[in-house]
């Protein structure tokens, strides 16, 4: 398991953390996403078996957000 | 997805030529030239719809039924009745009503900004060889030696290991006056060095440290939902298709085409889904400027409930820091004495001996050299092997028969009424000695209490371990109504429960560690640490800066920004009424409707900004962001 923050570029609507949520909820492998409006930033729970931080930076980037910086952690 | 970004990125830039185009449509339009008018107005349409449209289709494809779905198709419906000016005005307000709101919702998210932008970046690693290097503080580890010059950042979490000098703890404590550090002290991440060069071992660093700790919980706090903020959301999930329903059935059942599109504008949810977040955010941030941590919407939300206020004594109300109030004398050599007790004292580490050792240093008078063995008489005190020295209780006293005088009676009663804590000496069976000790009150505690009963706390209720005379004499000294004396701190746990049973909405202050359990049962759990992990991670409410001040202060707080919540539900709500009401009666049209729609949005910003200027009825210290950025 991992713990991965994605920061991303500047979000324009608080509806857009909707989109983001259910897109990142939805890959297989994912679980507990939060999406910080205020902060501009995802963190999610992975199992990097599954799914890996960039997979995760594609599918916001395909939604039409900018990703600046992917930062996974490993966690027990 | 190229495009989707590049529109994303440029859609400022898109509103700006939608603008431009509207107005040389206008110029046309009085000029007298069809020519320019209609196609300005056709290809600002165009533009404006794209963002829209592109925001629409990818919310739809993740089963969102948004906003930008309701204009997009109310936009397509005036371009295909040939409504062009409509529909350009449309997506231009509707546009710029979220460059607006962007800017200004900016201003709200600016104390999170701040704070991060006052972490450090890089750090001044000491490498084995002694030589110095600057890295990324991503890269240190635990255990790296960093050097900190004057007017220096630290960086790290860590231990003085080299050097002493004063610093500044305002980015974690909120208290801008500098607090001397030396060896073997622990400095935080994000604080300042006034003046001297220190060498700190890392314990932590990064998201690890006391200060990357207190941004992502102020990030995450401020991006929690509060209740009333879930209910919308879940409310405008329905609300959106509902209002796409309805223009249906206004295009089915009256064929007026214009008129099923404004209701689709019209009912645009905005305010309404913007009104309770934006407080949250609002009032989140003006805690964290203010040193303190609220976690999240439904933190506040309880918190603005709560009735009863319980609170710790020792740590909490006073200082914890016991000292010296006052010491009599019944022997021939005072002085002598005081430094036969000081050497005594100098042998244990308990509170007592501290602030008696302390004072009686404090006089000038140093400690007696030859010292007999002493023995520990749990609960009692202590005795030198022979028995002749004896310092402790008066049970001590009695167990070795040392009488007490009438005198030394009357100063102990005194005392003891004063609610001090009496530690008495005697030699070869004589009474040579009688000293209070007291915990300070903290000194904001009355003025911090007194408001926060004003601001509709209605019983504050005080438990302490202590004994009943030193719980009492602390009650009467402030606005508390209830004390409870010799508690384990289970029975303080029983208290929080049965408050609650009784149905009061109770919160619990105490320091985060020794009172864990009650912190947890309470509703809100407040806790009054400086900084420390388990402060942090317990309580509901920080007050990094461990004041009565910042207790008021958030309470305060708690109780504005539910009230600044409902009120932008009134305001959101208040808007689509009047709006329907006015299009039932023919005053307002689709532009006219999107426009008051950006206004109602901007309102209920506004309104909650008014969150962020709330300032503690004591001015309190900020964090000061310029500070860091010159340093």
């Amino acid at each position: 398991m991992a713990k991965v923050v994605l920061q991303l570029g500047e979000l324009t609507c608080p509806s857009c953390m909707t989109k983001i949520q259910k897109a990142v909820s939805n890959q297989d492998g994912v679980s507990d996403v939060k999406v910080m409006f205020n902060a501009g930033k995802v963190k999610a729970d992975i199992d990097e078996a599954k799914v890996s931080g960039e997979d995760l930076g594609k599918v916001i980037t395909e939604l039409g957000y900018e990703v600046k910086k992917i930062k996974t952690k490993e966690i027990a | 997805m190229k495009f989707n970004i590049w529109v994303q990125k440029n859609q400022n830039k898109m509103t700006a030529a939608i603008a431009i185009l509207i107005v040389i449509s206008f110029i046309g339009k009085f000029a007298n030239l069809p020519m320019v008018e209609t196609p300005a107005m056709i290809l600002a349409s165009i533009i404006g719809a794209i963002p829209v449209f592109l925001h629409a289709f990818t919310a739809l494809i993740n089963k969102v039924i948004s906003i930008e779905l309701l204009v997009t198709i109310a936009v397509i419906g005036a371009f295909v009745i040939g409504e062009y000016e409509e529909s350009a005005i449309v997506t231009f307000l509707f546009l710029f009503g979220s460059y607006l709101e962007q800017r200004t919702l900016q201003k709200t998210r600016s104390s999170v900004k701040n704070l991060t932008q006052m972490a450090p970046t890089t750090a001044e690693l000491v490498d084995e060889d002694g030589s110095v290097s600057t890295v990324d503080v991503d890269d240190l580890d635990e255990g790296d030696h960093v050097i900190v010059k004057p007017g220096g950042q630290i960086p790290v979490d860590g231990k003085i290991i080299e050097g002493k000098g004063y610093m500044n703890e305002a980015s974690i404590t909120g208290e801008s006056t500098p607090v001397e550090k030396s060896i073997g002290d622990k400095v935080f991440a994000g604080s300042l060095t006034d003046n001297g060069t220190i060498t700190v071992e890392t314990t932590s660093v990064g998201e690890d440290t006391t200060f990357g700790k207190i941004i992502e919980l102020v990030e995450e706090a401020q991006d929690s939902q509060s209740p009333a903020a879930r209910f919308i959301d879940k409310f405008a999930t329905y609300y959106t298709p509902a209002v796409l329903i309805i223009g249906i059935l206004v295009w089915v059942f009256t064929r007026d085409f214009p008129l099923a599109i404004t209701v689709l504008v019209l009912g645009c949810p905005g305010a309404l889904v913007i009104g309770a977040p934006v407080s949250n955010v609002a009032g989140i941030g003006n805690g964290a400027k203010n040193g303190i941590l609220m976690k999240g919407g439904n933190a506040v939300n309880s918190f603005a409930k709560v009735d009863t206020l319980v609170l710790d004594k020792t740590g909490t109300l006073t200082t914890g820091k016991m000292s010296v109030t006052g010491l009599d004398h019944f022997g021939d050599d005072k002085n002598a004495d005081m430094a036969l007790l000081s050497a005594v004292e100098g042998t244990s580490d308990h509170p007592l001996g501290t602030a008696i050792n302390k004072y009686i240093t404090d006089q000038g008078i140093t400690e007696t050299k030859d010292l007999p063995e002493l023995d520990t008489v749990k609960g009692q005190g202590l005795q030198s092997n022979d028995s002749r020295i004896l310092v402790g209780n008066e049970r001590l006293m009695k167990h070795n028969g040392v009488t007490i005088s009438d005198d030394a009676r009357k100063v102990i009663d005194t005392k003891m009424n004063n609610g001090d804590s009496i530690v008495l000496m005697a030699v070869d069976s004589e009474l040579k000695l009688v000293v209070g000790v007291n915990d300070q009150l903290r000194s904001d505690a009355f003025e911090g209490l007194t408001a926060i009963k004003n601001a509709g706390i209605k019983r504050v209720v005080m438990l302490t371990g202590d004994n009943k005379v030193a719980a009492q004499h602390v009650a009467d000294r402030l606005p508390v109504d209830e004390v409870h004396a010799e508690l384990l701190p289970e029975q303080k746990v029983d208290f929080v429960k049965k408050f609650k049973e009784e149905g009061h909405k109770v919160a619990f202050v105490g320091d985060g560690i020794n009172d864990s359990p009650s912190l947890a049962t309470a509703d809100i759990g407040i806790g009054m640490g400086s900084g420390t992990d388990v402060a942090i991670e317990t309580a509901d409410v920080v007050l990094v800066k461990s004041s009565f001040d910042a207790l008021a202060h958030s309470y305060i707080l708690a109780k504005k920004t539910v009230a600044n919540t409902q009120e932008n539900i009134i305001i959101a709500v208040g808007t689509v009424a009047l709006l329907l009401l006015g299009l039932l009666v023919g005053v307002i049209h689709m532009a006219s409707g999107m426009f008051v729609h950006e206004f109602s949005i901007l309102v209920v910003i506004f309104n909650a900004m008014r969150l962020l200027r709330l300032k503690s009825f004591k001015k309190s210290p900020k964090l000061d962001v310029n500070q860091v950025k010159t340093a």
